[in-house]
């Protein structure tokens, strides 16, 4: 098989990888996967994205003083017309 | 209104659960990676089903300290997804409040359909989404208005695989490579990889269909992937 020819296997198969990946399949279990050590590694970086961001647990803290910016904004809406 | 200050909100200590318990879309119980006090920690913590519907009842039926309670316990959630969402912390802060004032006006319409920190998310989502339909981003037309420019797109990969992600992701690089995303792709891989939504949800929000959301969260990876092996070359020349 020549380089050219791979080229469009695997432009092809990288076309069709948004679906494929979508579907929940095991996807190393695809033919082309399996003979292209390429795409394999183009895979094997997705899913390790993929379970990656799995793990980006919310670390960030709000300012104090957000709050305090909320209460305030409650308080005027309490405030309004028709409100208690 | 009786006002709590800070102090009294990063005061409020709940009941930690098994981490068993702790759900990904929960309360978070795997604790933060940055610096947090003790009171803090405890105050995001997942706390037992019958405490929270006794807050929750409290909260809807206009109890201050159960609302600011509510806040002490989701805060880090909501303002991260809304960081995570618009990159930008002012904006993020703006929207938290938004989406904490929105909770407030409708919580006497939590019925208890789905659980109230799933609910809380969507209404948190929504908020968002609303901002940004505002700011002209069309979320009806997203192949046009959420593509990125041709210089932003992600190379396909031919060539050799010089640089492979292979084992571990540095948590702030894929941090800071998410907030350098087009806005389009990262709607989409914060609500899908991040928060867990599923296509058919994602496309329900935004209006768009199941195959735009597959393609557009495929080219968010493809961008990451480019961003995050640009990051470990720079790394490993040092």
């Amino acid at each position: 098989m020549n380089k050219e020819h791979n080229k469009q296997v695997c432009e092809k198969f990288q076309s069709e990888l948004p679906d494929l990946i979508g579907t929940g399949q095991d996807i190393y279990l695809h033919p082309h996967v399996q003979s292209c050590e390429l795409c394999r590694a183009l895979v094997d970086d997705l899913m390790t994205i993929a379970a990656a961001a799995r793990q980006l647990f919310p670390v960030e803290e709000p300012p104090d003083a957000l709050w305090e910016h909320i209460e305030m904004a409650l308080k005027e809406e309490e405030q309004l017309p028709g409100k208690g | 209104m009786e006002r709590y200050t800070t102090r009294d909100i990063n005061s409020i200590s709940l009941p930690k659960l098994p981490p068993d318990r702790a759900s990904r879309n929960g309360s978070e119980d795997d604790g933060p990676a940055k610096a947090s006090t003790v009171a803090e920690v405890s105050a995001e913590a997942a706390i037992p089903e019958s405490a929270e519907g006794t807050i929750l009842a409290l909260a809807q039926s206009g109890d201050h300290h159960a609302f600011a309670q509510l806040y002490a316990q989701h805060k880090r959630r909501i303002y991260s997804l809304c960081l995570r969402m618009v990159g930008n912390a002012a904006e993020a802060e703006d929207l938290t409040q938004e989406a904490f004032l929105q909770l407030h006006r409708k919580i006497g319409t939590f019925r208890g359909d789905s659980a109230f920190s799933t609910w809380l998310h969507r209404m948190a989502i929504n908020v968002v989404l609303m901002r940004l339909r505002k700011k002209g981003l069309s979320l009806i037309s997203l192949d046009e208005a959420m593509e990125p420019a041709p210089e932003e797109r992600p190379g396909r990969s031919f060539g050799a695989p010089d640089l492979t992600l292979t084992g571990s992701i540095d948590r702030l690089a894929l941090e800071r490579a998410v907030a350098n995303l087009p806005a389009g792709y990262r709607l989409i891989f914060v609500l899908h990889d991040i928060e867990g939504y599923e296509h058919n949800e994602i496309a329900a929000m935004l209006d768009c269909s199941i195959g735009n959301s597959k393609s557009q969260l495929h080219k968010a990876r493809l961008k990451l992937r480019d961003a995050l092996r640009r990051s470990s070359r720079q790394e490993a020349r040092r």
